[in-house]
């Protein structure tokens, strides 16, 4: 056993620095650091820099115009660009649709939507949530009827995350109503553009527009959009799933947020005028929140160490999802608690209270919206209480 | 990046599992307290033909070079026996501070001795007035003429009943709350002018008090060097702790072990009661618990082989809060699934959820740590801002 790096992850470390030091923005850095939202241009800004490097899509293999990284490489990449505030990848092209594209997609397919998912042209948005299926996905009753050439979808979907923004929508519609529900779906992608679609915000408790209902009135799809066979769409969910897990524990992303909870405690003024770091009941929390993180690292590294090459990890993963959002969680609480009496406001950036921010220490003003916004990761992705059902069903044997 | 055990660290854990299944059974150790018998010779003299007594120490001294590793790998396994003999008392915190204090004299006899199963030491560090804090001794030795007399009330002395060896610290120099002016001194456990209060643990090892009454030492009795004990005491602690992190994680996978399969025969309603969703998630919380206290564990143990001491000291102490917390949550879970069973002395689940409660009260509680590690914040964030 040993737990360090090699040289050449190190050296690879190194190189990720030195291209984040130029390639990411001064005001982009501040914006994720603060955790505030990112304008659609920021993100797919993002995209085509790390295309330019040939990075745009390191969890695809060479073959499909990835950096063919193994785990552990796309583990340090995640890692750096978290510690320096570079913005996240969107996730919905790169490593949901992207490898059911490349699993079960046709050549046709591929060779049309892979290169634009690549370089950022494309914004995929995941159509699977409708109101009426949530954890229990596979009652989605959103319908797709063959007709001629085409299908005609009718339906809605639900918690569309950046559908605002979107060119394409991946949608797990139902074609069959009379066979057991899991085998009467299919994968569908679906243009944005297409008449009879309409996308509704939907805003979430911290004030943020996120999320999305999504209609589809008598939408004309054409077939040749189906993926694989019809009828097998729960298979190539499924497998989507999968790949959604990467990265799932987010420990880089906490390890940095962590940093940045500390920092402020040391700047920001507590009760008895020394910083409130020294106050022993905050540092006390704060440390036990990093030593969960400091066992959550070694966890997600044993993991990511055996996953290799592959890229979908096991049902472990669930424990890395439970854990991870866990701890996302308990730094929000201390991040909003480090402005004290000014957590309560709620800043905007034309607010006058923002004039005032010299109550604040510096970064603060949205920690609580971000409390607020990071209730979701508990229920996100497969909630934990599905997940703890996976641990259960595929590691227990319950 | 490596997270797999070597072919013989495997053979290793796979002969000391054997051991406790066959040799070490829950049975026999009921049968054994229950005749007062809390050392058995034949045990103690399996683990020296095994080589376990003499793992962790160096080879010029007598030992087999183990690594921390190996020791992890050790109490891991020893865990599911809740072996009551002496191994963390001799082989890990004596051991090690022996193996940094001692002299060479000292290391070249006393060394084989706990190799080879003749010496068994109990480590009597802590005053009475001492709670947890190492530095906190007024047990004084003053010298007279070469020779040393010791006074003082040494508190909680773990497995000094069952062991034929004492080391003993006291305080050569200094004021009570320095961590200058410590020394360590080895006293046989029949020596005169020692009174051995001796009292039983709910994990079933004994422990004493002893009051040290004018103890006349010779010159020898001196383990290395006077007044600079402080430093060896506090890696041979945090070598017990990662051993003790060890240890509760082993004691955590017996505990889910032994409660999955529960849950998975006990019937109530007609069906399983691990088919019931708030009994399944219990248990799934466990299981992250148990991953998370084994990645704790390993850090701890891998962080005894850093280069610098206060590294050392931190993640041991870091993993004692973590496992502390864990191990409780996952030891009650255990109790309460169990429903009637487990709040009764029959089952082995019982006894893993006593020593986990004792272990988390050895050489600092979950609180003691906490303070530790959660000052270490403080200069490591001014550190981090000097580099930056």
């Amino acid at each position: 056993m040993d737990i360090r790096y090699t040289p050449e992850q190190t050296a690879f470390r190194e190189s990720v620095r030195q291209f984040l030091q130029t390639a990411v923005p001064a005001t982009v850095r501040d914006k994720t650091h603060q955790c505030l939202p990112l304008s659609k241009e920021e993100k797919q800004q993002w995209q085509r820099s790390l295309y330019a490097q040939g990075w745009g899509a390191p969890s695809w293999s060479k073959e499909f115009g990835g950096t063919g990284w193994d785990a552990v490489e796309r583990h340090i990449f995640e890692e750096e660009c978290a510690a320096f505030g570079a913005p996240e990848q969107l996730p919905f092209g790169l490593k949901m649709v992207a490898p059911v594209i490349q699993k079960y997609g046709s050549k046709a397919q591929q060779d049309r939507f892979l290169p634009r998912i690549l370089s950022g042209e494309d914004w995929w948005c995941q159509g699977y949530s409708e109101p009426g299926a949530g954890s229990d996905l596979a009652s989605l009753k959103t319908a797709a009827v063959r007709d001629g050439d085409d299908y005609i979808v009718n339906g809605q979907k639900t918690w569309t995350t950046l559908a605002q923004y979107a060119d394409w929508i991946f949608c797990l519609v139902r074609t069959n109503t009379e066979v057991r529900k899991q085998e009467g779906i299919s994968f569908l992608l679906i243009d944005m553009k297409t008449p009879g679609i309409t996308v509704r915000p939907i805003i979430m408790l911290d004030d943020g527009h996120e999320v999305n209902e999504v209609w589809f009135e008598n939408v004309r799809v054409p077939a040749a959009n189906l993926i694989g066979e019809e009828n097998k769409g729960w298979t190539y969910a499924k497998f989507l799933l999968g790949h959604e897990r990467t990265n799932i524990a987010r420990v880089g992303r906490s390890k940095a947020a962590l940093k940045h909870v500390k920092a402020a405690a040391a700047r920001q003024i507590g009760n008895d005028g020394q910083p409130l770091l020294q106050d022993a009941r905050f540092r006390d929390r704060l440390a036990q929140v990093e030593l969960d993180l400091l066992a959550l690292e070694i966890t997600n590294l044993k993991l990511v160490s055996q996953e290799g090459s592959r890229h979908a990890p096991g049902p472990e993963a669930s424990i890395l999802k439970v854990k991870g959002s866990e701890i996302q969680q308990a730094i929000t609480v201390l991040a909003s608690q480090v402005a004290g009496p000014y957590a309560a406001a709620r800043i905007l950036p034309s607010d006058p209270l923002h004039d005032l921010s010299a109550a604040f220490p510096e970064d603060q003003e949205h920690m609580t919206a971000q409390y607020f916004n990071y209730r979701k990761t508990t229920i996100y992705g497969g909630s934990n209480e599905v997940q703890k059902g996976i641990i259960c069903r595929m590691i227990l044997g319950l | 990046m490596d997270f797999t055990f070597t072919e013989e660290q495997l053979a290793l854990q796979d002969t000391l599992t054997r051991f406790v299944e066959k040799d070490y059974t829950f049975e026999q150790r009921r049968k054994n307290l229950a005749a007062s018998h809390h050392f058995n010779e034949a045990t103690w003299q399996a683990f020296a033909e095994l080589g376990i007594l003499a793992l962790p120490f160096a080879e010029e001294d007598g030992g087999l070079n183990g690594t921390p590793l190996d020791t992890y790998l050790v109490m891991r396994s020893l865990a599911r026996g809740l072996v009551l003999e002496p191994y963390i008392s001799t082989v890990v915190l004596s051991g090690t501070f022996l193996q940094q204090h001692a002299t060479v004299e000292q290391r070249s006899v006393l060394i084989p001795a706990i190799a080879d199963g003749s010496a068994r030491f109990a480590f009597a560090h802590y005053d009475v007035e001492s709670r947890y804090e190492e530095s906190r001794i007024q047990t004084r030795a003053v010298n007279h003429a070469g020779k040393w007399t010791l006074n003082g009330h040494k508190a909680m002395v773990i497995d000094a009943p069952v062991c034929n060896h004492w080391l003993i610290t006291a305080r050569t120099s200094g004021e009570q709350q320095d961590q200058n002016g410590l020394s360590v001194f080895l006293v046989k456990a029949d020596h005169p002018g020692v009174t051995v209060k001796s009292y039983q643990l709910h994990d079933g090892h004994l422990a004493a008090d002893l009051i040290l009454d004018n103890v006349e030492l010779q010159p020898e009795a001196l383990i290395g060097a006077a007044d600079t004990a402080y430093p060896a005491i506090m890696q041979a602690l945090a070598a017990t702790h990662a051993a003790l992190a060890a240890e509760a994680d082993g004691l955590m996978a017996a505990l889910n072990d032994a409660t999955l399969e529960y849950l998975k025969t006990r019937k109530q309603f007609g069906v399983a009661i691990g088919t019931f969703q708030a009994v399944q998630h219990r248990m799934a919380d466990m299981a992250i618990a148990a991953e998370q206290a084994t990645s704790m564990a390993l850090l701890a143990a891998i962080s005894q082989s850093a280069d610098d001491p206060q590294e050392r000291i931190l993640k041991a102490s870091g993993a004692r809060v973590l496992l502390a917390r864990l191990a409780r949550q996952v030891g009650e879970e255990a109790v309460q699934l169990h429903g009637g069973m487990g709040v009764t002395d029959e089952l082995v689940v019982a006894h893993y959820f006593k020593r986990v409660t004792v272990l988390n009260t050895q050489y600092g509680d979950a609180d003691f740590h906490l303070k530790r590690y959660s000052d270490s914040l403080l200069t490591f964030n001014q550190g981090e801002q000097a580099h930056a």
